[in-house]
């Protein structure tokens, strides 16, 4: 049987490993699907190639279906969200200016404790900052706010500044801007070429943040059920075959070839291990769920992340939050994921929705099969977030 | 008497944004500003007040125009990609020639229509050439490494020219890959043997 060949926009990011890895190890194969992956300049033209058809799916940032259907970003077609490609995964990095800065001052460069760090840059940066991010709908700029709004920095005139990942470690050289939250490779590019310090992984802000999802057009889910349940098998076992410790170094190897990332295995291997490298002068630092594909159910699109989305863009836009809310619920297609992967033994939590935040350490909750241990997803701060009382 | 729309183009190349800006001044009334330089992308946009941009969908630095979008953004009339129901067909059009535009809420889809047709006639052209640019780089870079693989199996089996190209294109077609494919790989293999 010839296989089917299915069109997916994608950027070349370390997270984008469960599209490549469908593809070239097999998982799309078995599903007689072969993905056409196609890397697109920015992530504007990813959504636009979606929305108007030049592509069926894509690695999307997890924000922008849902301010698309808040009607944000000029784009307003119906876009699912059928699962989780990546959980995690941001870094935020700074100037070596900065760095020179806030080790005058005695800080640690833990990578870990983010309310310490949001008061030593705070200090450190009395006249303000710019920070770069890739897009203004993006788990970056949720998280940099989270982060800003919770710490000192809050005081500080802040700028965050939409700029193309690939140019970040440049426009930080530039002095175009002070700092970033960008995806690997990028933040390991910025400090291996020597301009920039990793500050803090994303995770030190969020435990458990929805990164990049699978996103279809919602038509297209009505009309493709049979293809759609195809990717998102090959897209699951993908993401199971990466989570296994003995796929690591056959991964790096293959996101670092030049079709793909064209970055050298060791940076990428940086992100796929979380032992990164976060000083130009070689300190490392390990960072336990530093990027997930698959533990504690992360491919799961649950409801209350697109709700927590949602509200956040609504406070920032004046949209009103209890619409925007229910808006986004309906984007996050945890029903979907239920119908199509059932029959896969995949993790499927009993419920679509849960408190944000309040697990501080692994808990075993109630599944269809019996129990799922869900992982931390605390915020830094220790705030709760309850999608039924907001 | 309508006033002339205004249409910002972000583009680097000088050749290929006078090539849009004579498309577009010979189609309709308009002022064209050209933005080369990226830095603070947004608001050098916004000072011109446009009803139209105008930018290469292969532009990385696309996303930064993004931020026209929002109710926070520099422009203080709302702008974004193909609002009007009018302009949908033209949406898909401009994405396959590889030109997106963004516009000024409000703009009559009648005059946004001919700005769009001569962008994506023009763009059409601009991205035919590049492939066709492109197609004769790779050709040649193709022959160039036929051209050692030749030379490779000339000397090691003391064998001719024509018999050489035979026999790198039998293997090709006996392994179901293109002669070009099997040439690299002799040479990245003779490469490694030294």
């Amino acid at each position: 049987m010839k296989a089917v060949s299915l069109p997916v926009a994608y950027i070349p990011l370390v997270d984008a490993a469960p599209l490549i890895a469908a593809q070239e190890i097999g998982f799309a194969e078995a599903e007689g699907l072969s993905l056409d992956l196609i890397a697109a300049p920015s992530w504007s033209s990813v959504r636009d190639m979606l929305a108007f058809g030049r592509v069926d799916a894509a690695h999307l940032l997890s924000p922008v279906p849902v301010a698309m259907a808040l009607g944000l970003g000029g784009v307003t077609t119906a876009i699912s969200a059928v699962s989780t490609i990546s959980v995690n995964g941001d870094v935020i990095g700074v100037s070596r200016g900065i760095e020179a800065r806030l080790r005058a001052s005695g800080f640690s460069f833990d990578f870990a404790d983010a309310a310490a760090a949001g008061r030593a840059l705070a200090a450190a940066c009395s006249d303000g900052l710019t920070v770069g991010v890739p897009f203004p709908f993006s788990m970056h700029a949720e998280l940099l706010h989270y982060w800003i709004e919770a710490t000192p920095l809050s005081q500080l005139r802040i700028d965050i500044r939409t700029v193309p990942p690939p140019l970040m470690a440049q426009a930080l050289a530039a002095g175009d801007i002070d700092a970033f939250c960008v995806g690997e490779p990028w933040g390991s590019v910025a400090v291996e070429t020597g301009v920039g310090a990793l500050l803090l992984p994303g995770s030190a802000i969020w435990s458990f943040a929805p990164e990049k999802v699978l996103a279809v057009r919602t038509g297209w889910a009505e009309t493709e059920p049979h293809l759609l349940g195809r990717l998102m098998r090959a897209v699951w076992r993908a993401g199971r075959w990466l989570a296994d410790p003995d796929s690591r170094t056959a991964a790096a190897e293959l996101l670092s070839r030049r079709t793909w990332l064209d970055v050298p295995s060791e940076v990428i291997d940086r992100g796929l291990s979380g032992r990164l490298t976060i000083l130009p002068s070689g300190e490392t630092r390990e960072v336990p769920g530093f990027l997930e594909f698959h533990r504690g159910a992360a491919t799961f699109p649950w409801r209350s992340h697109a709700t927590w989305i949602a509200r956040r863009i609504a406070a920032r836009t004046g949209l009103d939050p209890n619409d925007a809310a229910s808006a986004a619920a309906r984007v996050f297609r945890s029903d979907l994921y239920r119908e199509q992967l059932a029959s896969l033994g995949a993790d499927m939590p009993g419920a679509s929705q849960k408190i944000e935040g309040s697990l501080s350490h692994p808990t075993a909750v109630a599944s269809t099969s019996g129990r799922v241990i869900l992982p931390p997803d605390r915020f830094f701060d220790g705030r709760i977030f309850d999608p039924s009382r907001e | 008497m309508t006033a002339p729309l205004t249409i910002v183009i972000v583009e680097e190349d000088r050749d290929r944004a006078g090539a849009i800006v004579d498309a577009l001044k010979g189609t309709v009334a308009c002022e064209v500003h050209v933005i080369g330089n990226t830095t603070g992308l947004a608001r050098k946009i916004a000072a011109h007040q446009p009803d139209v941009v105008l930018i290469d969908i292969d532009n990385p630095t696309r996303d930064m125009l993004e931020e026209l979008t929002l109710a926070s953004g520099p422009l203080d009339r709302p702008v974004a990609m193909f609002v009007s129901s009018a302009a949908g067909g033209l949406a898909r059009a401009a994405i396959e020639a590889g030109v997106s535009a963004y516009v000024v809420d409000g703009l009559r889809p009648e005059r946004l229509k001919p700005v769009m047709d001569a962008a994506i006639a023009r763009f059409q052209i601009m991205r035919q050439m590049r492939t066709e640019l492109a197609e004769t780089r790779r050709a040649l870079e193709e022959r160039k490494v036929i051209d050692r693989a030749k030379g490779l199996l000339m000397k090691a089996r003391g064998i001719g020219e024509d018999e050489a190209y035979a026999l790198l294109r039998r293997t090709a077609m006996d392994q179901g890959r293109r002669v070009a494919e099997v040439a690299e790989a002799l040479v990245t293999a003779a490469g490694l043997l030294g």
